[in-house]
């Protein structure tokens, strides 16, 4: 097995423990929990334990935060466990430096990578040793045996046990090094469509968020952090803060000023009356003049990420060249769930409930900020409102750790919707230049393109000189055919935070890949469809995706007058997606009335899941399409709350038709890659309406009417 | 500070809160009913909807000295174990994905079925649109409330 943690007595207890609360998290006690043995149980690895009722309960290390992970994970060690699926209990996990392997929880990764063999080798060597356990009480060979909802069988003899009756006997055996895992043929639950197993409890009000947490004797606070990034605290009076009712004590924390108090809304008020000088540091630039300094740097030689042919000389042959600009902006994750922690710290331990996507993360930061060993801090991590890529960093567990050992009481430190918005790590603001050549017979010869863009990495340490990964990926790993390539990236060092947001480089790469391959299609007079089926030729399983999407779509079948469609597609994290979005406009504003999705991701898990995943993509895709911008000021940003960085609502939602293709291939990441092609999808369809060429997220005219059906110049 | 009795969920609850203090934190930080939620603070978002006489409001902007002897109603009042037909109906149609925004959907569908036993898709559009899912499950939402019709 990749991972097998060798349970010690402490954790085996702690594991009867927290499976008692089976599904429900409820209400945490803090320490001091009795912890229950439950006896001749079997325990094979850290993902699983049978007792001695039949019982089957399954430790997700994934965080859930709306993906599905909860079902899903339990689903792939229940299929190779051949568990009664009615028997399966989940429980959370809590952080632990190694047991599970990596709980963070980005990137698409909960069932792809490691994962996937991982949980199946870990029901499939439980089922094994049920089986030898059983065929030893019987006398047979254990190849006469077989399984299915929690018992094993032995046919020729008519003899049946259930796993329950076993529990003893196979712990007692070796763990299997290599069971057998099932063929996809044999799949009774991966690939089934499955009710998510936690939906009661999340439409009763049951669900227990990291912001419903309740720990006694808490209490709460927030944290007010310095508008302008890099700036800190010089001086601060509290007086009126402390006067207002139900506020207990200001403190400074490293990231700003604590207000703690017997209620959140008594701390939220209490921020509002605190008057705070601020250091503002140095950075103090606005949007526009971000946009300059990108366009400044476009001026140089960037690192080169991907250089394929002679792009120069293929430019001068060229028939017809296209130059274009393109730009996106920074965006906010806006997770429903603002931003917070709960933190008890003593001299001895630390406890935290933390809604995030890294619970060892958490517990690693939080060991160093309390100077306790790991092992003495503990994560306990509930439902996620929203991750979206936000909650991998843990400035938020920062503030509640410091905020309880300033005053000496387990505290929740809730961020308003504002220091939320304004204190993100935001997808960063880009300025990228194309270049491209297309021949005398239409076609694409030559791509050229400079990306201009901060590092993904935010305030932590950076990454050395030259490509920054993450911020080139969805460009220079494009999977069209063109003989000369060249692409470059050229590292800006504005200092506005920034980090991973849902999909990370393919968020605005996609957007500007696609619309410029749409810039080539229109130049070299060919369908867009029609030229990216020729780029590829050397990758049919994409090509396949997007003849799917265009059938499925009614592509080049004639439209309702004032419709026009628009395609786009990526690779991205192991998902191959393409989108074919039929928009129209009413009185200027965009209308998006249909978007079709075809995905191939692999061998997918839980179908119900998929698809929900699916169309939530497109719904954070348009979303930052049509509104998604957050601008800086003065070094700070501008917009506060949904009335100025408006998401998507109901009254605006397309009707998605997702096609997910049949595959066995190894799962590919799901909860991503159908995000990017929708901007680019849609205003490939706005130029298809109206000959507007949009070049710049989010979608927006300038004070410009579209002129309806009619063919104005781009830009 | 005021002693203000609230009628909630069925029960009188008396508290003892500042008059102008939001009735969302009355619930959520006083009564200990964490099912309604903090989203925007403004009534952008709708995640803390409950019920005040069988309409929906924005538990985040409305003082708890506003509410008089109206009845309240929390998502853990809108039936004892998930029963409600709303509730039914998102549970077979699968409708959440993180969750966090669901109390308050779920308040507004409630709502809406109350004075429309059987809305059109406008009708729906025009009800929840003040409710900002940031996962996406409009699709779902709007087929759960249809199904909620059919079988309720």
């Amino acid at each position: 097995m990749a991972t097998v943690w060798k349970l010690d007595r402490r954790d085996f207890l702690k594991a009867g423990a927290v499976g008692i609360s089976g599904l429900t998290l409820g209400f945490y006690l803090p320490d001091e929990r009795p912890w229950v043995d439950v006896p001749a149980s079997f325990q094979p690895n850290a993902f699983l334990r049978i007792d001695t009722d039949g019982t089957v309960t399954i430790w997700v290390a994934k965080v859930e935060m709306g993906q599905g992970v909860r079902t899903a994970l339990p689903m792939i060690i229940a299929d190779e466990l051949d568990a009664d699926w009615n028997t399966v209990r989940v429980v959370p996990a809590d952080a632990h430096p190694a047991k599970y392997g990596s709980q963070m929880t980005v990137g698409s990764r909960s069932v792809r990578g490691g994962a996937w063999p991982t949980l199946r080798r870990a029901g499939a060597s439980a089922r094994e040793m049920l089986v030898a356990a059983a065929a030893a009480r019987w006398g047979v060979a254990a190849a006469q045996c077989r399984t299915e909802r929690g018992r094993v069988f032995h046919d020729p003899s008519g003899r049946e046990l259930s796993y329950g009756d076993l529990t003893q006997a196979a712990a007692a055996l070796p763990i299997p090094e290599e069971p057998r895992l099932k063929d996809p043929s044999e799949f009774r639950l991966i690939g089934k469509p499955m009710r998510q197993l936690d939906t009661p409890d999340k439409v009763t009000g049951k669900a227990t968020f990291g912001i419903d947490v309740r720990v006694p004797h808490m209490l709460f606070a927030t944290v007010v952090h310095c508008p302008v990034f890099g700036g800190s605290v010089k001086q601060f009076d509290a007086g009126r803060a402390r006067a207002i009712p139900g506020v207990k004590d200001v403190v400074q924390v490293s990231q700003g000023v604590a207000v703690v108090a017997e209620n959140t809304w008594a701390a939220f008020q209490g921020a509002k009356a605190l008057r705070i000088t601020w250091d503002p540091g140095e950075f103090s630039m606005s949007s526009q003049e971000i946009s300059s300094s990108f366009a400044q740097l476009a001026q140089q030689q960037g690192a080169v990420a991907r250089n394929e042919g002679d792009v120069e000389a293929a430019l001068r042959r060229a028939a017809k060249r296209i130059h274009a600009t393109y730009e996106v902006p920074y965006l906010a994750h806006a997770t429903m769930e603002p931003m917070n922690c709960t933190a008890d710290v003593r001299p001895d331990r630390c406890e935290i409930w933390a809604p995030t996507q890294n619970p060892q993360g958490t517990q690693s930061a939080a060991a160093q900020l309390t100077g306790l060993p790991v092992e003495r801090v503990t994560v306990h991590v509930p439902y996620v409102g929203c991750g979206l890529g936000r909650r991998s960093r843990t400035d938020f567990v920062q503030d509640a750790v410091e905020t309880s050992m300033k005053i000496g009481a387990p505290v929740q430190v809730v961020w308003t919707r504002e220091e939320d918005m304004q204190h993100d790590w935001y997808r960063p603001a880009t300025y990228n230049v194309f270049e491209g050549g297309v021949d005398t017979s239409g076609r694409v010869t030559t791509w050229k393109l400079r990306i201009v863009a901060p590092p993904i990495v935010g305030r932590g340490p950076r990454r050395g000189p030259g490509v920054d990964g993450a911020s080139v990926d969805g460009a220079a790993d494009m999977a069209y055919g063109i003989p000369n390539v060249f692409i470059d990236y050229c590292r800006s060092p504005v200092p506005v935070p920034t980090g991973h947001w849902r999909s990370v480089g393919p968020s605005q790469n996609t957007f500007i890949v696609e619309s410029f391959m749409d810039e080539l299609a229109h130049a070299a007079g060919r369908d867009p469809v029609e030229l990216r089926r020729e780029l590829l030729r050397g990758h049919p399983r994409l090509r396949h995706v997007l003849d799917v999407a265009a059938e499925r779509s009614g592509w080049g079948t004639p439209l309702p007058a004032g419709r026009a469609r628009g395609v786009a597609l990526v690779e991205n994290k192991g998902g191959l997606v393409a989108e074919v979005a039929e928009v129209s406009l009413d009185e200027g504003r965009v209308r998006v009335h249909r978007v079709t999705c075809a995905a191939d991701f692999g061998q997918i898990v839980n179908p119900t899941t998929v698809d929900a995943q699916v169309v939530g993509s497109v719904v954070t895709g348009l979303s930052a399409a049509l509104y998604g911008e957050i601008t800086i000021e003065g070094g700070r940003v501008t917009q506060s709350n949904f009335d100025d960085y408006p998401l998507l609502r109901m009254g605006e939602m397309p009707e998605v038709d997702v096609h997910i293709i049949h595959s066995t291939e190894d799962p590919g990441g799901v909860g991503e890659p159908a995000v990017p092609p929708i901007a680019p999808a849609v205003t490939n369809a706005l130029f298809a309406l109206t000959g507007v060429r949009l070049r710049r997220l989010p979608i927006r005219m300038d004070g410009r009417a579209i002129p309806i059906g009619g063919a104005g110049s781009a830009q | 500070m005021a002693r203000i009795t609230l009628h909630i969920n069925g029960r009188d609850r008396t508290v003892d809160v500042p008059s102008d203090m939001p009735l969302l934190w009355v619930i959520r930080d006083v009564l200990g009913l964490t099912g309604t939620k903090y989203g925007c603070g403004m009534a952008q978002c709708g995640a803390c909807t409950v019920h005040l006489d069988e309409q929906p409001i924005r538990s985040c902007v409305t003082p708890v000295s506003t509410v008089g002897r109206g009845r309240i109603t929390t998502i853990e009042g809108i039936s004892r174990d998930g029963s409600h037909p709303i509730q039914q109906a998102w549970i077979l149609e699968d409708v959440p994905q993180c969750g966090y925004c669901q109390s308050g959907q779920i308040m507004s569908a409630a709502a809406l079925l109350e004075h429309n036993p059987d809305p059109s898709d406008a009708d729906i559009d025009a009800a929840m649109s003040g409710n900002i899912c940031r996962c996406g499950t409009y699709d779902r939402t709007r087929r759960a409330i249809h199904r909620a019709v059919r079988e309720g």
